[in-house]
């Protein structure tokens, strides 16, 4: 009896969340943007942490065997500018990033969606250039003298022995970055973008039930993180597999 | 060193448990005190004069702080027409006043799970809303309105309405202006923001056409911005009330006190403290 009368409240407050006025659709747009935003800050953050990473980890290789010049200076100034952007991006919460980046910056663009895209790049940048420049460094040192012995040029080695090296030992920090970065993007609906959280908070505010529109939102999420946990799975597998 | 850390994790962990511990007690005395307190007060319904049962005790109200001049931060202390006007009633019913800033949306959630004691924001009795919480007398009256920049080519709400129109409507989450705009104009033209300042911001920077939000606010809103402008709607008058838990025992008292209060003018004095007749 019991057991019939908690089934019925859970149908009846299912449908009132999410069949009632289609307040379903609110989620699906809401999971839209997320993963466009997720997808495209990912592409930016990759971008721009290797480029980062990549002037990082020459100059604390190489600048004291360099010798004095052009290409020096021109390494110390971008090592320079890469590691004021680290310090500001690392330093700040994504939140404050987002809306700086939305009112001041992007002041008269009303483009919430490619902001956020934008901003959340940029913020992951950040951090892959750090999960990067890990995983360079990590290489044994012989790795870069036996690629010098054999003739290579500094970025012929990096290219040829080091960075594939790397890449496998980057990987699970790699992907446990994109997946913080998919839950970071709850916070978009600051700048009234719907994403997926702010899309269990409108129907939330529309219908006083907490329950399930947020249960129904952390599924989701749960079930694009587990995903990704998958994807990630499959790709270390089958890296590891010349491991013999 | 490895046992020491280990230790230090193992008191981590107790202290985040007794944290737990601790909030889920309060929570049990609540619920005592909720039940203690519903048994006299069903059998002495209306009569809270002398012996109120929630005299003594300390009433938290939520709020979200963001809304002149119901409510609002002035050096750190949050102030206005809700607040002087739920400390009001407090002094009358003998309890303390402690005020909880949130989310507008999440006003109604903390009221319905016990986490606040009840809800003034400037909120509207609606139907909908009638059905999760219970609300007092009303207290005060507001209209939607929308807010423009000077020169902006929409000069009535049927402008919004029109065919082929595409401006874009910013409201405050999960208030009335959200419903109606929403309604009015479909989930595509609104841009819904956490607060009424915010999408205020937006219009000045050129990011949305309008904003629909209550009168007061607007006006506030528009005298701390230059360049904006508020236009006349036909939307209809709202009812301001404060909301409780369905069921709950402070309504009848809160009532009893609002009702003195309003009919000894003390409230209307509070009301035109804040708003200049026009």
């Amino acid at each position: 009896m019991k057991l019939a009368e908690w089934f019925a409240k859970i149908k009846a407050e299912f449908i009132l969340n999410f069949v009632e006025d289609n307040r379903w659709r609110y989620l699906v747009k809401g999971l839209g943007n997320t993963l466009q935003i997720t997808i495209a800050a990912v592409l930016i953050g990759i971008v721009i942490g290797t480029l980062v990473a990549a002037v990082r980890s020459s100059w604390d290789q190489n600048q004291e065997g360099m010798r004095r010049g052009a290409g020096r200076t021109l390494l110390k100034i971008a090592n320079g500018i890469c590691r004021v952007y680290l310090t500001i991006i690392r330093g700040t919460p994504v939140v404050v990033q987002l809306m700086i980046i939305y009112y001041v910056i992007f002041a008269s663009s009303n483009n919430g969606v490619g902001v956020a895209m934008l901003a959340f790049g940029i913020n992951s940048g950040a951090y892959v250039a750090e999960v990067i420049r890990g995983g360079i460094m990590s290489i044994d040192r012989g790795q870069m003298e036996a690629g010098r012995s054999l003739g290579f040029g500094y970025v012929q080695t990096m290219r040829f022995v080091i960075v594939p090296q790397a890449f496998k030992n980057v990987l699970p920090a790699l992907a446990n970055e994109f997946i913080a970065l998919l839950k970071e993007t709850s916070v978009a609906g600051y700048v009234a973008v719907t994403d997926l959280t702010k899309g269990g908070d409108i129907i939330r505010g529309r219908t006083y039930s907490a329950f399930m529109p947020l249960i129904a939102v952390a599924l989701i999420y749960l079930a694009l993180v587990m995903l990704l946990e998958w994807l990630d799975r499959r790709l270390e597998r089958r890296l590891r597999s010349s491991d013999h | 060193m490895k046992k020491f850390i280990a230790a230090a994790l193992c008191l981590v962990m107790i202290l985040g448990l007794s944290a737990c511990a601790g909030s889920s007690k309060t929570d049990t005395s609540a619920a005592t005190a909720a039940a203690s307190t519903a048994a006299p007060a069903a059998s002495a319904s209306a009569s809270a004069a002398a012996a109120s049962s929630a005299a003594g005790k300390t009433l938290i109200m939520a709020t979200n702080a963001e809304f002149p001049p119901y409510e609002y931060y002035e050096n750190d202390k949050i102030v206005g027409i809700d607040a002087e006007i739920a400390q009001a009633v407090c002094d009358k019913m003998g309890c303390t006043l402690e005020i909880d800033n949130m989310e507008f949306g999440s006003i109604v959630t903390a009221v319905s799970s016990g986490k606040a004691d009840f809800g003034m924001a400037g909120m509207t009795v609606t139907d909908e809303r009638k059905q999760s919480v219970d609300f007092s007398t009303s207290y005060a009256t507001g209209v939607q309105v929308v807010i423009v920049k000077d020169g902006s080519e929409i000069t009535s709400v049927d402008d919004l309405s029109a065919d082929g129109a595409k401006y874009m409507v910013g409201v405050q989450q999960d208030t009335t202006g959200d419903i109606y705009a929403t309604d009015d104009f479909g989930d595509e033209r609104v841009q819904r923001f956490n607060k009424g300042a915010d999408a205020v911001a937006a219009l000045s920077a050129g990011k949305i056409d309008c904003v629909i939000i209550d009168n007061e606010p607007a006006k506030a809103f528009v005298a701390a911005n230059t360049g904006l402008k508020i236009l006349d709607t036909s939307y209809v008058t709202e009812d301001y009330a404060a909301c409780f838990a369905k069921g709950s025992t402070l309504t009848a008292e809160f009532n009893t006190a609002l009702e003195a209060l309003i009919k000894d003018g003390t409230v209307q004095s509070i009301i035109d403290k804040y708003i200049s007749a026009d």
